[in-house]
């Protein structure tokens, strides 16, 4: 029940945060930010009062009753399609991040939304429980309900409190999306058909298609329609190019939410079904994958050098970060899969905070072309002092949580393949190239002219807070990354004997 | 002949007497106001009689077979055209005087319908298919001003006279080889004819889908769908888009299942080249329309392509799955289209620059209701979960992945991405920040607006007791 009152009080919350408009024209906002850290607490509470978080025991991944929570109703029994949700390590620390970043958006909304703030909170809220559903839901029809369904609050939010090209990328955001989840939905039917030929039952529940045994060529089949549906959201290369314009184009509070969290279910999706579901055709195509994941490093770097736009420079970094996790995934040691698990909460705070300075930036000079700002410094300090900070997370300095992510990624790799690690190893050097271009064309140098008269506000109380809790979640993440770690090696561990049970000739190597 | 069989003919019966009782009316006093109520009073009665021919069910002579499933899309055809009546007062009242054939032609095209919907032979699928049809050339013809009323009548009119023509000579055609006019003996005498003279079943069955084809606008006799959509008053259009081309449909599925057609590979083939034509040209020609009725023109005709593909499925799986899914779907389909023709009809009205995506601009902030209901009509034309249209993907993919139809799969997926374009171009014209108030909405309006709404969510959320249904028909 604690994971469906989770998802129930940010959808009740985004109904009474549009209704508060009505009361005060900044109510909405207050009540958005008390629902989610409403939600926060609530759920962080119920996980203490739970006995198993003591030992955290490795949970088998194909028995419900092992994980931390597991609830299931029936909800369309006529295809045995049931309100399944579970929570594991991995669900957690990401509901966890949702969350964090939940709050972190609404506070990077509180003045960037002048127009129908009741409508924003609660589609933000909406996408939020959206995400979390796609996070928790373990029934793969709903799972597919929820990855759809998020997509409606996150287009309204794009197209209508988007910036001055914001239907063109809320449409081409929603369609990439939309499309490729279609081939994932006739995935999900051609593999549930093929249970139901072989058992007689109709079933979509993930505990129950982890048993089912697909003939070869179909696994690889089935097994593509899921990677390209989460390699879009990732995004990976050559799947990547919604992304540069949505970021661009959404609002702040878009932009984090999307960047933060929305390219994780990506991720989640890859780890979660995509290898899990289909052991030996992923292992077949683990070498295109890297490929593609190094791809994505060296091509998200270089363009996001050539960039002039803010938002947009930050937006291609994050599809080199992002094939980082892909390379992780597809090594599938646990070396590796602990960094991309590290990569997706490091990227998420680094790439969230990046935004928000971009939305402040734009909030203030009204433009996002960074050869207008130079010598930002001079006139916010505190502002330019926290980007530093954040450019040089970004970039992998060793001490912050993207450096372990990375790091641990990278080793993980060359167990597997020397020569795409010696490629994706480039990318932290192009990493460090442009976030430092990003951080001289805006911050260091001459003042511009253009804003030498005017008078630029630094960051407030509210916005360093909400940067401070960034900021110490990613020293956290560096400097001490066990808990993280701990929390989700023993969900690692069992899908790693999951899939070695399915593989032989791994198991044998291991042995 | 004994009594019962009369009682499984009641809404029949009571749509021929309400037709009647209007033609008295008329002769009596012409009025408008009492010619509309006999006409609801009808519709509701015929109503009730669908659900109390339930209990007779039956064979009625060789020309209709009332049964569980036609008794439903007869229900459901009536509480529709109940709902086109309401559209219609609002467009006809204003006009003024002598209007009130409008009803006389409605009663008559419904009658028309469910005749074509309880057809168990040759003959009633003609009769019925023809009462529509004539009843509906002066429905779209109806409005006193302006040209595309005339247009869109006459150019129905002339292609629906060929489509009949050949309807009647595929008829002959079968009625050569196989000795026989019902579906039942056509179907015990199908195989036979097939070994001795393949041609003629062949062409012959070929003929009377076009004929049909037709009428359900699937490509490439597509052509006279959206000059009709638009130029027909919203009513009528949202008439055709759901009564006529639903009644349509069930018959085809009656006659395709029980006259064994499905079996023969040539026949199979034929419909799955007519329904990958429609997916892909209906979703095309849709992208660059401006007026929303034309869209939804070319979205009906990608929609039947849809459920083609759950018909050519029977030759592989259980039928019984196959009838589920085609219930499910002409389902969903009727009930969202008329939620974006009835906010169509309330927003813009016959207003034809009032029809354009543009006009929708802003619809959102000043009748956030009725905008609503148009989005979730968009989306479960698209087929995003939780509404109406993404159980009845489902339904069709389900069925086309168990009979292996990958090719006509792959056409829908294609046709499904390209479609997210143009519904959400509506949908993203409402959300547009607009300085000019437009006119505010009546009650009426609303409620029609929230109910049907209601509808498609109920039908997307929790459609459990309405597949549970369906399994019984």
């Amino acid at each position: 029940m604690v994971m469906i009152n989770l998802i129930l009080i940010l959808l009740v919350g985004g109904l009474l945060a549009m209704l508060s408009e009505r009361l005060d024209e900044n109510m909405p906002r207050k009540v958005a930010m008390a629902v989610v850290l409403f939600d926060l607490i609530y759920l962080i509470s119920s996980i203490l009062s739970l006995p198993e978080i003591a030992q955290l025991q490795a949970p088998i991944t194909s028995d419900p009753s092992t994980w931390l929570m597991h609830f299931k109703a029936n909800w369309i029994p006529a295809f045995g399609i049931s309100i399944e949700f579970a929570m594991d390590g991995i669900s957690l620390l990401m509901v966890l991040l949702t969350l964090i970043l939940g709050a972190v958006a609404i506070s990077a909304s509180w003045t960037d939304i002048v127009k129908r703030k009741g409508f924003f909170e609660a589609n933000l809220l909406w996408s939020l429980a959206g995400v979390l559903g796609v996070f928790l839901a373990l029934d793969l029809l709903l799972f597919f309900l929820f990855w759809e369904v998020m997509l409606i609050p996150m287009y309204f939010m794009i197209a209508i409190w988007g910036h001055e090209n914001r239907g063109y990328a809320a449409m081409k955001f929603f369609i990439f999306t939309q499309a490729s989840g279609l081939l994932m939905l006739i995935s999900i039917l051609v593999l549930a058909a093929i249970n139901q030929e072989t058992t007689g039952v109709w079933t979509f529940s993930y505990f129950d298609l982890l048993n089912t045994s697909i003939p070869e060529q179909a696994s690889y089949w089935i097994m593509l329609g899921f990677f390209i549906a989460f390699v879009v959201k990732l995004p990976g290369f050559p799947f990547h190019t919604w992304l540069p314009d949505a970021h661009t184009q959404a609002p702040t509070a878009g932009s984090v939410i999307l960047a933060g969290i929305l390219l994780k279910t990506g991720a989640y999706g890859l780890i979660r079904f995509a290898v899990p579901l289909f052991p030996q055709a992923a292992l077949d195509f683990s070498y295109p994958a890297m490929l593609l994941g190094a791809a994505g490093v060296v091509y998200g770097a270089v363009l996001a050098f050539g960039q002039t736009d803010f938002k947009r420079l930050i937006a291609y970094s994050s599809v080199s970060h992002m094939g980082f996790v892909l390379l992780g995934i597809y090594a599938w040691n646990e070396l590796a899969l602990q960094g991309a698990v590290m990569q997706m909460v490091a990227h998420g705070f680094s790439t969230a905070a990046l935004f928000m300075i971009a939305g402040s930036i734009q909030e203030r000079l009204h433009t996002r072309d960074m050869s207008q700002m130079s010598g930002l410094w001079h006139q916010m300090p505190r502002m330019g002092a926290v980007a530093m900070f954040f450019v040089i997370a970004s970039l992998g300095l060793p001490g912050l949580g993207n450096f372990v992510a990375e790091f641990l990624i990278l080793l993980g790799l060359f167990q597997v393949n020397v020569w795409i690690t010696v490629i994706a190893a480039t990318g932290l050097i192009t990493g460090a190239a442009y976030s430092l271009l990003l951080m001289q064309k805006s911050f260091q140098g001459e003042i511009n002219k253009k804003w030498a008269e005017s008078k630029l506000s630094d960051f407030g109380q509210r916005e360093m807070m909400t940067m401070a809790v960034m900021i110490i979640a990613l020293i956290f993440l560096g400097i001490y990354p066990q808990p993280i770690l701990n929390i989700a090696e023993p969900v690692l561990h069992s899908l790693l004997d999951l899939t070695a049970l399915a593989l032989p000739s791994i198991a044998e190597a291991k042995l | 002949m004994n009594a019962s069989v009369f009682y499984a003919m009641t809404p029949i019966l009571v749509l021929s007497a309400t037709a009647m009782a209007l033609m008295i009316q008329a002769s009596i006093k012409r009025d408008h106001k009492v010619a509309s109520i006999i006409v609801a009073i009808g519709l509701i009665l015929s109503l009730l009689g669908s659900y109390y021919a339930s209990n007779y069910t039956q064979p009625v002579t060789v020309l209709l077979q009332v049964d569980n499933w036609s008794l439903f899309f007869t229900g459901l055809i009536i509480a529709a055209s109940l709902i086109i009546l309401s559209l219609s007062l609002k467009t006809f009242l204003p006009e003024g005087e002598r209007k009130e054939e409008y009803y006389l032609l409605l009663i008559l095209s419904v009658l028309g319908a469910v005749v074509l919907i309880q057809s168990s032979h040759m003959v009633s699928l003609l009769l019925g298919m023809e009462l529509m049809g004539v009843a509906l050339y002066v429905m779209i013809a109806f409005p006193e001003r302006g040209d595309l009323p005339l247009e869109g009548a006459i150019k129905y009119l002339v292609l629906s006279a060929c489509a009949s023509a050949m309807l009647l000579y595929g008829f002959a055609l079968i009625y050569a080889a196989t000795g026989s006019l019902s579906y039942i003996g056509i179907g015990a005498e199908v195989a036979r004819a097939y070994e001795q003279n393949p041609v003629l079943v062949l062409a012959g069955s070929a003929m009377v889908l076009a004929g049909i084809g037709f009428k359900l606008s699937v490509a490439p006799f597509h052509m006279w769908t959206p000059d009709v959509y638009e130029g027909a008053p919203t009513a009528v259009t949202g008439f055709l888009a759901t009564v006529s081309k639903g009644a349509v449909f069930v018959a085809l599925t009656r006659f395709y299942i029980d006259g064994n057609l499905y079996q023969y590979t040539g026949l199979t083939a034929a419909l799955a080249v007519l329904a990958i034509a429609s997916m892909l040209i209906g979703n095309w020609l849709a992208l660059r329309q401006e007026n929303i009725k034309r869209l939804l023109a070319y979205s009906s005709i990608a929609h039947f392509g849809y459920l083609l593909v759950a018909l050519i499925a029977c030759a592989h799986i259980d039928i019984q799955l196959v009838s589920q899914s085609i219930t499910f779907y002409l389902t969903a389909y009727i009930v969202t289209t008329l939620a974006a023709f009835a906010v169509v009809a309330s927003v813009a009205g016959e207003d034809v620059r009032g029809q354009e995506i543009q006009a929708l601009e802003g619809l959102f902030w000043y009748r956030p209701l009725e905008a609503s209901a148009l989005t979730v009509a968009m989306l479960s034309l698209a087929g995003i979960p939780l509404t109406a249209g993404f159980m009845a993907k489902f339904f069709v993919i389900t069925v086309g992945v168990q009979s292996h139809l990958w090719v006509l799969l792959v056409a829908l997926i294609v046709g499904s991405a390209v479609a997210i374009y143009y519904y959400l171009r509506v949908i993203f014209a409402m959300s547009k920040p607009c300085e000019v108030k437009g006119k505010a909405s009546t009650g009426f309006d609303r409620t029609l607006a929230i109910i049907l709404m209601a509808c498609v969510l109920l039908l997307g959320s929790w459609p459990q007791p309405f597949i549970a249904y369906t399994g019984t028909l």
